[in-house]
């Protein structure tokens, strides 16, 4: 007897035995649940994959300063498409990203197989960086800088696309937001 | 003390219910203006998926900001709230054969939603007549900015469905000093409670951050720290959702109920199920914060996978559970034959139950496996605000409440509107176009999203740009199709539209004090009658049930693990 929408029959449902269907169900449900946190804090330990816990407040100027010093120190050449800077930081360092509206900059190479402390933070609105064919993806904010070790395992051409909408006007705006990435030998 | 006599009341022949008659009309208004916004916010999703196709690009970049902010507020928030409202003042007074607590408090909820919404809708639309815009999108992250009355209007939005909230918990003070029913809140009301308590919450997460982003937006204050604003603002958008969850799976507890004469297969685990839902599930605003910057990875797993997953446990048992009552109810009334007579018998061509079943399983395989999936904190890293999110949340909220919310209106109309329903050659179909349009839309949108396709983006092919980048055509293929079930997504919430608005101004009246309908049996009182006391197969109940949620399981297990080996090739990340 009784339905959903009223008055359970038994005033005394709490103490109703649970039938089997549902008993199995919990149970497997349950060591399903258990085994997802397990794998999703072990994989912090075994996984290379793994978000970064490490970052900084920091400001735009600061920040675009850093930018500016790394890319004074190791630029190597001109990017053929846009005539602009591409800087090659030795593997191991730190190397700075910065998002504005409406570019990643400056354009990076990197070697495949080494690992760069990369330093991203926003100069204006906030961004997300998003690798592309890789499919990586992060906010980028402004005041934060946020630290993640890299190690590409590919070599090629790489794209960062936007992943958080950051305003624009038709000609320009988060659709056109764009920065690369080189990886080679 | 506000008396009432009993012609404040009539006696419902659709439902057999007690209904409080102010009551009613708050229903029926709150419902009325629920519709006419889903109209509206799907008329501008639909210039979001022709623009969202790269072979159509109907809008340019401006005009589709203005579209997807709309629509993501009309249809996240304002269609779904309104109809919550309905169903909360439907679950404390109907249900309970009660009085509504505070007319005029919940007419001052109705006024103060409408005329937020409309403040909002006149900031967004600005640029229609040349205006200031305020396309934000509906996060409207600082530091952009959108005009001050765009976020006053979510204010008094905000403030109404509160006071709508306190409106439901004061009804039901008043059933249970009045004595409208003995013993324990039915399960759905109890339901109903948890989604209240889960609002109150919500909508206090969003004034406590939409307060200070209006001051700061007219000038008062010089500063709103990005984080800060998304850690509290999430509070009050995912929660949200989890409103609109608790009420969905209400709404099928209640249809199983109104169908089968089913009855919950355990009070105790259904209850259990949604006190996890308050215990855990706002934790859950984390997931939009798992690639952010400054949050430690020990908070974001707490918080991500609430506590154990405790919440996602949740979801799993009423995923059980509904359809479980289902298969007990058919199998006492005589169909415990074989795993799947029971369902393969039941009333496909009634839309209150195919409704409510596609809702079930496609929230299920669809929103849910997704959900569990892209929670974990090292797999949201490949797919964080990409099309995937889209894909995603269109299977949870309008594979998952849209569509219940539909069912649960065909039954609605007669109770609350006397009028039976007209076009109802239209009305059997209607759940299947709006459901095969939702799910294929979430999964073409998935796919592209795992290619990489990034969401709120307004030409995903970067043209004219130096630094070009093409997506894999399989994306923009996978785009393109999405969006053309999107389509068949629209033409479906259409009919729905038509058959509502068809149905309230010129269904057939059902006169007050008509003969009652005929009910559904219970059950149990069938079984009691034909002696059918062991049903069922395996020492089970509900073997078919059983079955079903093992394929459910099965999925979320292979999903997760694919998910996991393509996360392994990636560039390493520390």
């Amino acid at each position: 007897m009784g339905t959903s929408y009223t008055p359970p029959t038994n005033p005394d449902w709490w103490r109703e035995p649970i039938e089997r269907t549902e008993i199995w169900w919990i149970v497997l449900a349950f060591a399903w649940c258990l085994f997802m946190f397990g794998w999703m804090v072990g994989w912090h330990f075994v996984g290379p994959q793994n978000m970064s816990n490490e970052a900084y407040k920091t400001t735009p100027e600061a920040f675009s300063k850093k930018v500016a010093d790394m890319q004074a120190k190791y630029t190597v050449r001109k990017d053929e498409a846009t005539g602009e800077d591409v800087v090659a930081p030795p593997p191991g360092s730190d190397v700075y990203l910065a998002a504005m509206q409406w570019q990643y900059r400056p354009i990076l190479e990197l070697q495949k197989g080494q690992k760069y402390r990369l330093h991203m933070s926003s100069l204006d609105v906030g961004h997300g960086f998003s690798l592309q064919p890789e499919n990586i993806n992060f906010q980028v904010y402004p005041g934060y800088e946020q630290v993640t070790t890299i190690t590409p395992n590919k070599t090629g051409i790489f794209a960062i696309a936007c992943g958080e909408y950051c305003g624009g006007v038709d000609a320009m705006g988060h659709h056109t937001m764009l920065g690369r990435i080189y990886v080679k030998e | 003390m506000a008396t009432t006599t009993m012609s404040d009341f009539r006696i419902d022949p659709v439902s057999g219910l007690k209904i409080h008659k102010t009551a009613n009309t708050l229903v029926k208004w709150n419902a009325f203006a629920a519709v006419v916004f889903l109209l509206v916010g799907g008329l501008f999703g639909v210039g979001v998926a022709l623009t969202r196709m790269p072979s159509v690009q109907l809008l340019s970049p401006e005009l589709f900001y203005m579209a997807l902010t709309a629509h993501g507020l009309v249809n996240l928030m304002v269609w779904i709230i309104f109809f919550e409202m309905a169903v909360l003042y439907f679950l404390g007074a109907h249900v309970l054969g009660n009085r509504l607590a505070t007319p005029r408090w919940a007419w001052a909820q109705f006024w103060l939603m409408l005329v937020g919404a409309a403040l909002v809708a006149v900031a967004v639309l600005a640029p229609l007549w040349g205006g200031a815009p305020s396309s934000v999108m509906m996060t409207s992250y600082p530091p952009l900015q959108a005009q001050p009355h765009f976020y006053l209007g979510l204010i008094l939005f905000a403030v109404g469905a509160l006071i709508g909230c306190f409106v439901f918990l004061g009804t039901l003070v008043i059933a249970k000093r009045e004595k409208t029913y003995n013993g324990s809140l039915p399960l759905v009301v109890f339901g109903g409670v948890t989604a209240t308590v889960i609002a109150v919450y919500t909508i206090v997460s969003g004034a406590l951050i939409l307060i200070p982003t209006f001051l700061w937006s007219v000038g008062l204050i010089s500063h709103i720290d990005p984080m800060m604003y998304r850690v509290v603002w999430w509070g009050f958008g995912h929660s949200s959702q989890q409103i609109n969850v608790v009420t969905h799976i209400s709404i099928w507890y209640l249809i199983a109920s109104l169908v089968f004469g089913a009855k919950p297969m355990s009070e105790k685990v259904s209850r259990g199920a949604f006190l996890l839902y308050i215990l855990f599930l706002q934790l859950g605003s984390v997931h939009h914060l798992l690639s952010d910057p400054g949050l430690s990875s020990t908070w974001k797993i707490f918080n991500t996978s609430y506590m154990l997953y405790l919440a996602v446990l949740a979801s799993m048992i009423h995923g059980l559970t509904v359809p479980g009552a289902i298969e007990v109810a058919q199998r006492r009334k005589g169909l415990d034959t074989g795993l799947f007579t029971w369902l393969r018998k039941a009333p496909w061509g009634n839309p209150i139950f195919s409704g409510m079943f596609l809702s079930l399983v496609g929230f299920g395989f669809i929103g849910g496996v997704t959900g569990v999936v892209m929670s974990v904190e090292q797999i949201n890293m490949v797919i964080h605000n990409t099309m995937y999110l889209p894909g995603h949340f269109h299977g949870t909220l309008v594979v998952g409440t849209t569509m219940a919310f539909m069912a649960v209106t065909y039954w609605l109309i007669p109770v609350v509107f006397q009028r039976k329903i007209a076009l109802a050659g239209m009305a059997k179909w209607q759940p299947y176009i709006f459901s095969l349009g939702a799910w294929v839309f979430s999964i073409a949108l998935m796919g592209a999203g795992t290619l990489g396709v990034q969401r709120r983006h307004a030409d995903i092919t970067f043209a004219g740009q130096p630094l070009a980048y093409e997506y894999p055509e399989i994306a923009k293929g996978l785009m393109d199709l999405g969006e053309i079930f999107g389509v068949v997504m629209a033409v479906g919430a259409i009919m729905y539209i038509l058959v509502v608005l068809a149905s309230i101004f010129a269904g057939e009246k059902i006169p007050e004090g008509s003969a009652p309908w005929p009910k559904v049996e219970d059950a149990d009182v069938v079984a009691e009658r034909t002696g059918k006391h062991h049903v069922g197969m395996w020492g089970m109940e509900a073997p078919g049930t059983f079955i079903l949620a093992m394929i459910l399981f099965a999925t979320i297990v292979l999903y997760y693990f694919i998910n996991f080996k393509y996360l392994s090739t990636i560039w390493g990340l520390s």
